[in-house]
């Protein structure tokens, strides 16, 4: 069964369009991807599918309904994490959870435990009292993101959900994320980092410009858009770009960036054997492997993160 | 180690379905019979933060007021004419000092805290990613706020009785009457507040030019017809004086036809429902874009 099904789905800002006819279905339990650079419309895409975003055009459906007019009822049955945390600053964290809570109807009996575990769940527990305004940037983000659990969704919503984390709360949260989802919770993630989308996405839409450029897993998307491996090399900033023609042999392609040429090619180590015998010498090289990074690169001419 | 069980002991299968979380369903059947009264649930929790300085001010500012009035210029009033409309002037005062402090508290609620709610903290987005619905946050802010000025206006009433300014017989119905003048001013307040995108410089102009003049010719100090006729208009429109005239009929029997209640009732019930109509409708659009 469809968890999303979105058909031709289209925002307008007066002259923008924000979202420009994006269909796609998620299932049940899958950890679904919107990945794309600032401005693609991800985050304009979830609050359409949370009702607080209306439409211009298209039909969606959440979990079966239309959440411009069943909003209470889509909106139960989902946990949203917006982009910027908007935690009520005036409350300490627990008393947030529960304050939250109310608004899905939940009483207090069952609330008062259930902030506990949740606070847990954020390693907040010994914060429990802490007044919001003291919390750190990657504290209020956890708490953001425990909050949209209150609820027990079966669908979580989580827009940028590791912006402001450090590499290791990183981790964490997206252990815990995939450990949700073998609990049969539905994620929607947006992210502009590619690490991310990797880790977390069982399938992806790549988004630009509020357009769907791609579609497919992680794996799917590398293996269809890229080579397996990559050629990082640095000639200075000067001869990079004077280089891509005499290169151009050497890989299946090339994308010069400012600071460096990348080459696609199954044999990242075999390609640079070849260019440093043939007398160039890049100040650097790396080879490793193509990631989403390089898809979204192939894909736009641009880079995910500028 | 058990499935859904991590190295920190949490239970991820309890944390994503315990069994003991009502079901989308019936959350929803909750949320819309009382989405309204979580956020006044929320509002009013809020206000416990400052409930001392609400209290306070329902209980020094008739103290200040009635030995100013009272004792000060109400001795030199009543000593010259006689009283006003034919009662000493602290009885004359006290009722329309009551309305004002109670309307000019919509001030305070309702101007800043909601500009914020969009704009600085937020909150009333998280809101609308609940089950909650716009038009029902937008009108729980407006009980709770509602709420406040009931328990404002009886304290100030009590402290009134206390000092001897009114006879308690019927002045209570002011209580009510003030609270209504207050939201009939506060909602269209926060149905404008609600659209504001900058700072908020508008609210000081507002308090200039809108709640000090009220406070100055709306009948509060002394009777409306006392002003020239190009004046009394400020009065007219006011919220301020349609509930002190009320208040006043309540508190010590100034005549009113049958016809002036009607009017004065319906003044006020009238900016009441399109401001409580406007302030939904300006939650809804912001809350949707
Ligand atoms: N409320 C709004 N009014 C006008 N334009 C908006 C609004 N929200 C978003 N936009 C514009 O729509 C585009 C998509 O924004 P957004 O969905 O936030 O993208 P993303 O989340 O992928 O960064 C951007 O160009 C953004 O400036
Ligand atoms: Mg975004």
């Amino acid at each position: 069964m469809s968890v999303i099904e979105a058909t031709q789905l289209t925002k307008v800002y007066s002259d923008l369009r924000a979202v420009d006819a994006v269909s796609f279905r998620v299932a049940t339990g899958e950890s679904f991807g919107l990945l794309g650079p600032n401005g693609a419309g991800k985050s304009t895409t979830m609050r359409m599918i949370g009702g607080t975003s209306l439409r211009t055009s298209g039909t969606l459906l959440v979990n079966g309904l239309d959440p411009e007019t069943h909003g209470p009822e889509v909106r139960a049955s989902l946990g949203v994490v917006p982009q910027t945390d908007n935690l009520d600053t005036e409350l300490n964290a627990r008393d947030n959870l529960i304050m939250y809570g109310r608004y899905f109807g939940l009483p207090y009996s069952y609330l008062r435990p259930k902030a506990e575990e949740l606070l847990q769940f954020a390693q907040l527990s010994e914060k429990a009292t802490e007044k919001v305004d003291n919390l750190s940037g990657g504290m209020k983000r956890r708490l953001t993101i425990a909050r949209a659990l209150v609820n027990e969704p079966s669908v979580l919503l989580l827009d940028e959900p590791t912006t402001g984390l450090d590499p290791q709360a990183r981790h964490i949260l997206w252990d815990r994320l995939f450990r949700l989802k073998e609990q049969g919770v539905t994620l929607i993630v947006t992210t502009h980092f590619m690490d991310e989308a990797e880790q977390l996405c069982d399938r992806l839409l790549v988004m630009d410009h509020g357009q769907i450029v791609a579609e497919g897993s992680p794996a799917a998307l590398i293996q269809q858009y890229s080579t397996r491996e990559v050629l990082e090399l640095r000639f200075g900033s000067d001869r990079n770009v004077a280089l891509v023609e005499r290169l151009r042999g050497y890989a299946d392609s090339i994308e010069a960036l400012p600071d460096r040429l990348l080459l696609y090619t199954a044999d990242g180590e075999a390609v640079l054997a070849r260019v440093r015998a043939d007398g160039l010498d890049p100040v650097t090289s790396l080879v490793r492997r193509a990631s989403l990074e390089d898809v979204f690169l192939r894909l736009t001419g641009r880079s995910l993160i500028d | 180690m058990t499935e859904g069980v991590d190295p920190v002991g949490l239970d991820f299968n309890a944390l994503a379905y315990s069994g003991r979380a009502l079901g989308s369903a019936r959350q929803a059947q909750n949320v819309h019979r009382w989405g309204w009264w979580y956020q006044a649930e929320w509002r009013l929790l809020g206000m416990k933060a400052y409930w001392t300085s609400i209290l306070g001010s329902a209980v020094l500012t008739p103290l200040l007021y009635v030995l100013a009035m009272g004792i000060g210029l109400g001795a030199l009033v009543d000593s010259s004419s006689g009283g006003v409309e034919g009662v000493p002037y602290l009885t004359f005062v006290a009722p329309g000092l009551l309305v004002a402090t109670v309307v000019m508290s919509s001030v305070n609620e309702l101007t800043f805290p909601v500009m914020g709610g969009f704009k600085w903290q937020k909150l009333y987005f998280a809101r609308a990613a609940t089950a909650a619905t716009p038009s029902q946050v937008a009108v729980g802010e407006l009980l709770a706020v509602g709420v406040r000025m009931v328990a404002e206006a009886a304290l100030f009433w009590v402290v009134l009785v206390a000092l001897g300014a009114v006879d308690p017989r019927w002045s209570w119905l002011m209580i009510g009457i003030a609270a209504l003048a207050g939201m009939a001013f506060g909602a269209p307040l926060a149905s404008y507040s609600a659209t504001l995108e900058d700072e908020g410089f508008e609210f000081s102009m507002i308090q200039r030019f809108v709640v000090m003049p009220m406070f100055l010719f709306a009948g509060t100090f002394y009777p409306l017809a006392t002003m020239p006729l190009y004046l009394q208009w400020i009065g007219w429109i006011s919220p301020m004086w349609h509930g002190t005239q009320l208040a006043r009929a309540v508190a010590f029997g100034l005549p009113l036809t049958n016809g002036e209640v009607a009017m004065h009732l319906g003044f006020l019930v009238i900016l009441l429902a399109v401001g409580i109509a406007l302030t939904v409708r300006n939650f809804t659009r912001r809350l949707n874009r």
